[in-house]
Formats: structure tokens, C-alpha cells, sequence
């Protein structure tokens, strides 16, 4: 247990710092070429959404994976985006082209919330 | 489950006649083959070994009917590769039944992916019942894509809005309620505003002494509201029934048996005949429950209904598949 929180400390340590350096390093070298915003992922696991919440750059494709043995869906609750449903291992891609906070949830365990915030 | 957990309820067999306070015993070895009687609001029950002792006309009554549940056609993960071949014992099951069932209930889920092909082959199964009537509720797996157009298409003639209906049998008054389309984020199952007005409408006209049959996907209880065990306005609905003096509400979706008995209302879930779920809060997730192939049929089973006229009395027997 303990191995598994410090695992998770480390992973969020490592996510943290690579985070600095590409904001430094957008920063520093005005001149370099952006790279396009890399892609979020999202995964349906025991009836959850993971990380429930995710703060992503305008442009950001997010990629929602169903791990559960049960189907579900990823529908936004002001209609901006709708899967149909993901059996195991299927997969759903939305571009977030537009800032702002997006709520959705599985229409078929509606207890399922999670929320994309794209700044 | 444990060894000496199983044989406690195997061989639990001589608690006859239970009461009230006592029902959670009932509900402890219902399925390994228990019979729970209503009568007169208390719950009593018998067990499955005393069978042919039992008056066949005070236990077959007048008036008896099958539910199946969740049968998930489509569904191939463990436990249950073959959910054709479990849902064809459950017909086999109900076919060999002493006192054939007039009509068979579907509480929803008939389908695991609402596809085509899935309801085709629950329909081609269903077909070898004796019973030929089947009436149906959808589960939130048969509106999948098309907020249940094709389930209305299919099983919905004659229902009004997302498919809900009554129809009278007997001098019982069955009603068939849709709660699982329209869901709101965060919320539990939904009958919605129009729904209610209709029921409220439906009922209006009935006599106090009219015995009520309830049928629904989702639990109308409050089994596991952290699972989404439970219809957000379940109570409104209930409320409607108040004054009558026997109400039967017979649901699935959580793929195992558990009963409630609240003043004059009966509350029963049926097992599925695909797979079994876990108990509430007892894993990670609702999802399936992975058993041994050789227990598979154990927790898989049918849920045959009698009910006597006259004696406040519904009688529930829980049947395994094997």
C-alpha cells in the first residue's frame, strides 16, 4: 500500500516537473516551434471516471477509454459531445477547440460524473 | 463464498413461518430456493424442501406468473461466456414449473448493447416458453443510442411516452414503468413528470382493494443510491399507491435478490439470468461478478409469482438455474 501511494507521489512529482519545463521552455524560445497540445486521456474504470477532472490547453483531443466489462457512455450534460456506447476497450475522441469547463457523464450510470476544463 | 457460509444456507431448512423481524433470514437463503408469503403485510416463508406438503391451491392461487431479468443477451466476459445458453435454462426452468405461470414478466436488460441481433435472440429464445405472452420493461442497456426507440419499436406497441403501460389480469393491476431514459448527471433511475401524471391517472379509478403489481428496470427503493440503486422520484410515485392495500414491486438490475416489505408494499429484485452482481458496497464497483463456472447457474435464476385472492397474499419464490 504504502509502495503504491509513493508510486503515485512520484508519478504526480515527475507530471509536475515536466509541466514546469514546458511552460519554461515555451517561455524561453519564443522562436521554437509549438508543438501541437498533446492528447489527455481518460479512463472508465469500476464505474469511474479517471481523473475525474482534467485541465487542458484549448485544442487538446481527449481520448476516454472503457476498461469496465460493463458498456457506458461519455455524453457532455449541455449536449456538446456524445459517444455512442463504448464497450470494453472501445475508445472516444473529442477536440476541445473552445475554452472552457465541460460536465459530462455515463447516460447509463449517471452516477458517473467527470468535467473537462480547457483554458 | 465460504464452505461453511454455503452449507449454513444450504442446509438452513427448518425456519417455517417466520415474522416480519425475521425477514432478513427469509432474505439470507431466498436463493437457495426459499418461498416468502404475504400475508395480511406480514411476510412468512417456507422452504423449497416442504413443497409437496403445501395445499397446491392455497400455494398455487389464482393467478400465476414468471419474472425473468437481465438477461444481457450479448454480453461474453466472465463469469458467463454463454448467456444464450443460461437465459435457455431459465425458460427450461419456468417450463418445468408445477403450476404453469399464465405470463412471463421481462424487468429490462434484455439486451447488453440494444443491437439488432441481441433482441432477435432473446425474442427466438423466449418462444420456447409455454407461457406466450411476455410483457416488458426496458433497461437502461435496451435504450442504448436511440433513448428506446428501437425497444418501442420492438416491445412497445400500445405504450404511451417512453413505454410505460397497465393492463389488468385477473383482477390485478399490472403496471409496467420506464426509469431508465432521461437520466440526469449524478442522479439515480427517472420516471419523470410525465410519467408520474399518467400513473397518478392510472390508478385514479381503481378500488382501494385492487391488488397492484409494479414492475420496473431499476430498483423503485433505495437499495444502493451509490451505485445508482434507486429511482430519484420513486417515492412520488409510491405515494399514488398508498391506498391500496396490496402493492407488489417486482425490479432487477442488481442481478441478485433482496426484498423490503414497507407497510402494504412488498419490494422484490430478481436475480439475472446472464450474470450475478455484487452485493452493495461489497467491491469496488457494481460490476460483474466473476464466480467459478461450476457456481455460475447458482446465482442465476427466475422468480415465479402466485398470488391468492382475498388473503393479502403474494407468494415469491426465487428459483436458481441450477
Amino acid at each position: 500500500m504504502r509502495g503504491k501511494v509513493a508510486r503515485i507521489g512520484l508519478a504526480a512529482l515527475v507530471i509536475a516537473l515536466a509541466a514546469m519545463l514546458t511552460t519554461r521552455g515555451r517561455v524561453g524560445d519564443v522562436g521554437a516551434q509549438e508543438k501541437a497540445p498533446a492528447g489527455a486521456v481518460v479512463k472508465i474504470d469500476n464505474f469511474s471516471f479517471a481523473p475525474a477532472a482534467v485541465t487542458v490547453p484549448v485544442g487538446t483531443t481527449v481520448t476516454w477509454t472503457n476498461r469496465d466489462d460493463i458498456p457506458h457512455t461519455v455524453v457532455s450534460t449541455d449536449d456538446v459531445f456524445k459517444s455512442k456506447a463504448l464497450d470494453t476497450d472501445d475508445k472516444f475522441s473529442f477536440v476541445f477547440s473552445r475554452p472552457g469547463t465541460y460536465s459530462y457523464f455515463c447516460s447509463l450510470h449517471p452516477k458517473m460524473t467527470g468535467q473537462i476544463i480547457v483554458q | 463464498m465460504s464452505q461453511s457460509k454455503k452449507d449454513e444456507i444450504l442446509h438452513d431448512h427448518n425456519h417455517d413461518g417466520i415474522d416480519r423481524r425475521g425477514f432478513l433470514k427469509c432474505m439470507a437463503w431466498a436463493g437457495t430456493g426459499a418461498l416468502c408469503v404475504m400475508q395480511g403485510g406480514v411476510l412468512k416463508s417456507y422452504s423449497m424442501s416442504r413443497m409437496n406438503e403445501w395445499n397446491a391451491a392455497k400455494m398455487g392461487g389464482e393467478l400465476s406468473f414468471a419474472q425473468i431479468s437481465d438477461s444481457h443477451m450479448g454480453f461474453n466476459k466472465p463469469a458467463n461466456p454463454d448467456v444464450a445458453a443460461t437465459l435457455k435454462a431459465a425458460v427450461d426452468k419456468i417450463n418445468a414449473l408445477s403450476a404453469q405461470p399464465e405470463f412471463l414478466l421481462h424487468t429490462g436488460d434484455i439486451s447488453h448493447l440494444a443491437k439488432p441481433d441481441e433482441f432477435d435472440t432473446v425474442d427466438q429464445i423466449l418462444k420456447g416458453a409455454v407461457a406466450k405472452d411476455v410483457f416488458f420493461v426496458p433497461g437502461e442497456h435496451d435504450v442504448i443510442g436511440d433513448d428506446g426507440q428501437q425497444y418501442r419499436d420492438r416491445y412497445g406497441k400500445g405504450t404511451k411516452g417512453a413505454g410505460w403501460y397497465s393492463f389488468d389480469k385477473k383482477g390485478v393491476h399490472f403496471i409496467g414503468l420506464v426509469n431508465v431514459v432521461n437520466l440526469k448527471a449524478g442522479g439515480l433511475g427517472n420516471l419523470g413528470g410525465d410519467q408520474l401524471d399518467w400513473l397518478a391517472a392510472d390508478v385514479k379509478p381503481l378500488k382501494s382493494s385492487t391488488p397492484i403489481v409494479v414492475f420496473a428496470h431499476i430498483p423503485l427503493w433505495s437499495v444502493y443510491p451509490e451505485w445508482g440503486w434507486g429511482t430519484d422520484d420513486s417515492a412520488q410515485a409510491l405515494s399514488y399507491l398508498r391506498k391500496f392495500g396490496s402493492v407488489s414491486v417486482l425490479n432487477g438490475h442488481i442481478h441478485q435478490i433482496m426484498q423490503k416489505v414497507e407497510g402494504n408494499v412488498t419490494f422484490h429484485t430478481a436475480m439475472s439470468t446472464a450474470f450475478p452482481q455484487p452485493q452493495p458496497g461489497k467491491a469496488d464497483s457494481p460490476g460483474p461478478m466473476k464466480v467459478p463456472a461450476e457456481q455460475l447457474r447458482s446465482v442465476l435464476g427466475i422468480t415465479d409469482v402466485n398470488f391468492v385472492r382475498g388473503q393479502h397474499a403474494l407468494a415469491i419464490v426465487d428459483s436458481q438455474l441450477g
